[in-house]
């Protein structure tokens, strides 16, 4: 548990200026790791860097000075290694369900196997639906979709982008549980967006607040509960007072 | 059921239209002139043999390879323009101001080029048609999902597998919808192109029926233009439908 699947050295990355805004910094010679087998949340205002992390991570973009490195290796070309979902499920309309997942397996040149893929969607509670377009589909069913696509990608490192933020309380409780129950039985390292402190809270071993601009130092709240966990332990005292504490580094940072 | 009832509708003011024309022609009674829908069909079943032998043909394949012309030149272009953005800003100003320029007027030229010809029918087929084409391909090209388009990098996915699975997919919609607009000025093109010179085909027919004061022959061979048109567009339609069939699961 101690390896280091993913690291941050030094990372200093600015967006270029445009005709409508100035050259922004958003990250100064930041250090940040994710352990393997982890699951870690980062949550912040919106604009403090959140995506930008992310596309530093998947390789979409390139950091101007520090070493990303995966795995323990170095590497500027980190398209197709790391398995990203984004915020909505972004299926192809034009695809099935079947198709849908299997894109990855395609881009890398391999021959999806259907039958794998089959038992797969029955595994995610989507048994049957392997031959249904996305339209047909509710939201959470379509999220499970995104999901699987994302871990066909191959990848040990999954980034999820705010994966649920467009569903319903009750859909989004459900869905939420049911991503532990995957990560635990899938063995991934899982980086989670959030701008839910319970979600982060309940999901992850970790949480990273990023909360200046620019983003110098990561900060690292460790959540104090073991697995597994019930919504009713975010009720203890502890959690409470960590909880408080959080909201109010969001909200002084926000105000600015 | 529904579909039903929205085409009865239609039927019945089609038929109202005709039976008010019928009356008024039969009241007005100058057939040379303004002939009734059913001196229309009459003249057009007398007419028959010439016309489905001696003109349709021309006429339907001018259309055809107008159309394919305009679609194989028009995809190609749009494809250009999407993926290099020089070519979009070369082209796409002239494109914008070649429909200002009245084609019908640019006609008797091809007759120069071409002479009479299927193929100055053809060209003005062409110049009609091609503007909707490109520039539908080209609008569809570029509604492709931006972020798909980053989450396929994230994959690995080349530039090339971006454009099959992703650009061309989103673009079809926006295709079928051109070549819809396309079809139906086809009929038009073809048509203008053989009223310039030619030695068969509808538009021509027509024409000449025209200087021999036979109106209702004048009308006959319309009839045909517009039933090649409404089966060229139907069958438009039913490809749409086949390769557009997930449109239907939402």
């Amino acid at each position: 548990m101690t390896n280091k699947v993913l690291e941050f050295t030094n990372v200093s990355f600015h967006y270029q200026a445009t005709k409508a805004s100035k050259p922004t910094v958003i990250f100064d010679q930041v250090d940040w790791h994710v352990k393997e087998g982890e699951f870690v949340s980062i949550i912040g205002p919106s604009g403090y860097g959140k995506s930008t992390l992310f596309r530093l991570v998947t390789g979409l973009e390139n950091p101007d000075s520090g070493k990303i490195s995966l795995n323990g290796e170095v590497t500027m070309g980190r398209l197709g290694k790391v398995g990203y979902m984004p915020q909505q499920d972004l299926l192809m309309p034009w695809r099935t369900i079947l198709e849908n997942v299997q894109l990855p397996v395609e881009l890398q040149g391999r021959k999806p196997s259907s039958d794998e893929i089959i038992q797969l969607l029955a595994d995610f509670g989507l048994a049957g639906e392997e031959n249904a377009y996305p339209g047909n589909l509710s939201g959470g069913m379509r999220q499970r979709v995104s999901f699987l696509r994302t871990i066909l990608t191959g990848s040990n490192i999954l980034l999820l982008d705010e994966p649920f933020s467009a569903l319903d309380a009750i859909t989004r409780l459900t869905m939420q549980e049911w991503l532990i129950d995957q990560w635990q039985k899938l063995d991934k390292t899982i980086v989670f967006i959030t701008h839910d402190i319970d979600e982060a809270l309940f999901l992850s071993d970790r949480i990273f607040v990023l909360a200046e601009k620019p983003v110098q130092t990561i900060r690292e709240v460790i959540v104090p509960l073991s697995r597994p966990r019930t919504m009713r332990d975010l009720a203890r005292p502890e959690l409470m007072e960590l909880k408080e504490q959080l909201i109010g580094d969001l909200r002084s940072e926000a105000r600015l | 059921m529904k579909k039903m009832t929205s085409y009865s509708w239609s039927i019945l003011f089609v038929a109202i239209v005709l039976g008010v024309w019928e009356i008024a022609a039969r009241l007005y009674d100058k057939s040379f002139l303004f002939p009734s829908p059913s001196a229309i069909l009459i003249r057009l079943w007398e007419l028959k043999t010439e016309l489905f032998i001696h003109h349709l043909p021309p006429t339907a394949l001018t259309i055809l390879i107008g159309l394919s012309i305009s679609i194989i030149i028009g995809s190609t272009l749009a494809i250009a323009m999407y993926s290099k953005k020089p070519i979009e800003q070369a082209f796409y100003p002239i494109l914008i101001a070649s429909q200002t320029i009245p084609v019908i007027a640019l006609a008797p030229i091809f007759v120069l080029w071409f002479g009479y010809s299927i193929w100055s029918k053809v060209a003005v087929t062409v110049l009609i048609t091609f503007f909707p084409i490109t520039v539908s391909v080209f609008d569809g090209l570029r509604s492709s999902d931006k972020n798909l388009h980053e989450l396929m990098r994230t994959m690995g996915a080349s530039s090339k597998d971006i454009f099959y699975k992703l650009d061309l997919p989103s673009a079809l919609p926006s295709f079928f919808s051109g070549l819809k607009v396309a079809v139906t000025l086809s009929v038009i093109g073809a048509a203008i192109g053989e009223w310039l010179g030619a030695q068969a085909g509808l538009g021509y027919f027509s024409r000449r029926m025209m200087t021999q004061f036979d109106s209702a022959a004048v009308f006959a061979p319309i009839v045909l233009l517009s039933a090649v048109g409404i089966i060229f567009f139907l069958f438009v339609v039913i490809l749409e439908k086949h390769f557009l069939h997930w449109r239907n699961h939402q």
